[in-house]
């Protein structure tokens, strides 16, 4: 067996590749960004960026629909924006095997909230599978189909941010069969309008107790039968953080399959143990589930629902006993920053300086929250920047003329234009700034149906943002440069004033994209120099000031020149080679 | 168990050399788990990789208080996770300093003295230049390689390996120059010892 390290997610595309997928789409959303560029990287599979998580799950029913097995991968708040498909499509069930990736963060490393979204399973009535290394990752994701084939059901793989990101050990198969299973017309089963869905709602429930049964004697719960004073009812990377802790001085119940549970399962599990802890991150979801079955455990009275275990939390909790940590030197912390040469650092340096009321949304540019920019007043999901925006101008008219909405460019085709499309519609004299850096960047440098190019790197159409807002029916559409201050000043001004909708596109390229050229540092001139901190207020990382003046460290610096346009005294200048 | 953190400042390179060592630890036929960090933090915050290598590794984290070695790309996040060796653990640190956005704006201060304070901690505190060694082996990028070349020195695997795991890692035409930094900071790190 050729055995290979890989990271969970790339585990998932690897159990993709051998369990027959050929269609994958999704959005990208850390922590499940790499499945699918990883699971593009086989030519047998095809696979797609849509532009959000309801368009990638939609096509993935298509597909499955088509007979083939299908997939979507999605962060946990990109499954709010796909689960009207999902639950209906927990109606219509599938032809090929269709499984969708949801991969939540508890800790909040890259999201704006820790939902647990073991809850949409119980709400859609879709079977849930929890890896918990990249071993499982693999066995699992071939399961699901087979599980979403036998019992005509979509199938949830739910990841967390240390499963889709760790690597461990997998052992490598070949591919199973590929064909397309054969279509045929189904309006009974796949057109949901009320009369083929109360007969699909009957069949949904008699899954439902059939998917029961299975639970119980499904191989992906497993018992490992340690000490019996101490029984722990785990899933997912929380296993491996008990088992971490406690080792054989404690009985398992790793359910890999976590809804519907197996309550036979861990009723006899709970009888042969002295004292039954469950141990899982994030909601009291396996708790609450013992609970009702009147299992007495232990579980959220001792641990936290907020953020990650650890195995010396877990210690501690249980054992009773911990190590001695000594205590963490105070040192400043070292928070997420815009990059050198960042476009969008510009954009919030102007927002400040004019005194905006910044509604702002989701991508790298919502660092400019922090400190020193602090340009931004609300942020709340993909795209909700414009809706915000049109909500407060609409109550407070008085604020419109100091309000911008701003949003990325990926984000804008994700769900901003609907939400353009209710300011044109509903007539708020709304302005609205449109980063456009040529890449979908926080998640990594996604292609996106603005950059010319799929996920397979064949050309594509590139969307024309500009026509877009113009088609959508805002008469006032104008692109800048964001390096040009002056201009964007301007600009800005100029829509704030106008009495009716209009939008700005800021365009320029991430300076992380490989074809960005990278100018010559900016050196500072100490006899010029009044150490005034003008330059500070762009929280440059490259900008480095001390009590004795600033100085430009040229292993980060990109060359923007932004600072140089802002010193006052002409103390900035580019080193020319 | 032998555990591994890398720490730095994101986008130092501390993803590429999690998988060469990765790849080292595998190669010598142990149970590997190697935790990594993407999205928001890769955008310069503080980062944290870890290595676990031994019979059969649970936790993809290393517990606090049980890091073998510490590497670090950046002197003030040596400091940070110090907490984290064991006792008599090792800290190999680049002396590179990066402010952190509090001490830009007079939020914070940097720590001072910091590999002073590293060396009269109870570990064995391994200081280089790895910027400037990695300039000289045709890149300031390949800092990430001249620690890990210092790192080599301090375990016990043939040094072809290291080879390997780096070749198989790297981009082609970044290789040789990325051998050439692992072999500054392996050199550089036999001196000291």
């Amino acid at each position: 067996m050729d055995k290979k390290l890989l990271i969970g997610n790339g585990a998932v595309a690897r159990g993709l590749y051998e369990g027959g997928c050929v269609f994958v789409s999704s959005y990208p959303g850390t922590p499940s960004t790499e499945i699918t560029e990883m699971a593009a990287q086989y030519d047998e599979i095809y696979a797609e960026w849509a532009p959000n998580e309801k368009v990638a799950v939609e096509s993935a029913i298509g597909a499955s629909i088509a007979g083939g097995r299908a997939f979507a991968g999605m962060k946990h708040v990109g499954l709010n924006v796909a689960a009207d498909p999902v639950f209906t499509a927990s109606y219509s069930g599938v032809n090929g095997g269709l499984v969708i990736a949801v991969a939540d963060d508890p800790g909040m490393h890259s999201s704006q909230n820790e939902q647990d979204s073991r809850n949409y399973a119980v709400a859609s009535k879709i079977p849930m599978l929890e890896p918990s290394d990249s071993a499982d990752c693999l066995e699992f994701t071939k399961k699901a189909f087979e599980i979403s084939e036998k019992f005509d059901v979509p199938v949830y793989l739910r990841l967390s941010t240390r499963v889709a990101h760790s690597q461990s050990l997998v052992e490598l198969s070949p591919r199973e069969n590929a064909g397309l299973k054969e279509y045929a017309k189904n309006p009974q089963k796949y057109v949901m309008a009320p009369a083929n869905a109360k007969v699909r709602r009957v069949a949904v429930e008699k899954r439902e107790n059939a998917l029961r049964e299975y639970a119980e004697t499904c191989e992906l719960n497993r018992i490992e039968w340690n000490d019996k004073k101490i029984g722990i009812i785990t899933s997912g990377v929380a296993y491996e953080y008990a088992r971490e802790a406690l080792g054989d001085r404690a009985s398992y119940l790793k359910l890999g399959l976590v809804y519907p549970m197996p309550e036979k399962l861990i009723r006899s599990f709970a009888r042969e143990v002295e004292k039954v802890y469950v141990v899982e991150e994030l909601d009291d979801y396996i708790e609450s589930f013992c609970r009702r079955c009147g299992v007495d455990v232990r579980g959220k009275e001792l641990f936290s629902f907020i953020g990650e275990y650890t195995p010396n939390m877990i210690r501690k909790v249980i054992l009773g006993t911990a190590p001695e940590i000594p205590a963490q030197a105070d040192v400043p912390v070292r928070p997420p920053v815009l990059c050198p040469g960042c476009p969008h650092r510009a954009m919030f340096y102007v927002f400040g300086k004019m005194k905006l009321n910044v509604s702002g949304d989701i991508g790298c540019y919502t660092l400019g929250a922090s400190a020193p920019l602090t340009a931004m007043d609300s942020t709340i999901c993909m795209g909700a920047s414009i809706g915000v925006l049109h909500g407060m101008n609409t109550l407070r008219p008085e604020l419109a003329g100091k309000s911008v909405a701003v949003i990325g460019d990926s984000t804008f085709m994700h769900s901003g234009m609907t939400g353009l499309l209710n300011v044109v519609y509903n007539q708020s004299p709304s302005t609205i700034i449109i980063l456009d850096n040529s890449i979908t960047a926080m998640t990594g440098h996604q292609q996106n149906p603005a950059t010319s190019y799929t996920l397979k790197m064949k050309p594509a159409p590139a969307l024309d943002i500009e026509g877009v807002c113009r088609a959508i029916g805002v008469r006032r559409v104008r692109s800048v440069d964001p390096f040009d201050i002056e201009e964007v000043e301007t600009a800005i001004k100029e829509e704030l004033a106008a009495d009716e909708p209009s939008v700005i596109v800021a365009k320029h390229p991430c300076a992380l994209l490989k074809y960005v050229e990278k100018k010559p540092p900016l050196t500072v001139d100490s006899e010029k120099c009044r150490n005034c901190g003008m330059c500070g207020k762009l929280g440059c990382p490259a900008i480095v000031r001390t009590d004795s003046g600033v100085s430009i460290d040229h292993t980060l610096c990109a060359g923007c020149g932004l600072c140089a346009e802002v010193c006052k005294f002409g103390a900035i200048s580019r080193e020319e080679n | 168990m032998y555990n591994i953190m890398i720490v730095g400042v994101g986008g130092q390179g501390s993803l590429l050399a999690s998988r060469v060592l990765g790849a080292v630890c595998i190669s010598r036929g142990y149970d590997v788990k190697v935790s990594e960090v993407h999205g928001m933090s890769q955008r310069g915050g503080s980062v944290v990789t870890y290595v676990r290598a031994g019979e059969d590794v649970a936790s993809p984290m290393v517990p606090e208080g049980e890091c073998d070695m510490l590497i670090s790309f950046e002197a003030l996040e040596a400091y940070r996770y110090l907490y984290c060796l064991r006792k008599g653990g090792s800290v190999i640190v680049s002396t590179q300093e990066i402010m952190p956005m509090p001490v830009i704006t007079g939020a914070a201060k940097y720590p001072e003295n910091i590999i002073d304070k590293l060396k009269s901690a109870d570990v064995n505190c391994l200081a280089m230049d790895a910027v400037s060694l990695a300039e000289s082996a045709g890149t300031a990028k390949a800092s990430n390689v001249v620690l890990l070349g210092a790192a080599s020195a301090m375990m016990d695997v043939d040094v072809e390996v290291w080879y390997e795991a780096i070749k198989n890692n790297v981009p082609e035409k970044f290789v040789d120059e990325n051998l050439r930094a692992f072999e500054l900071g392996r050199a550089a790190a036999q001196q000291k010892n």
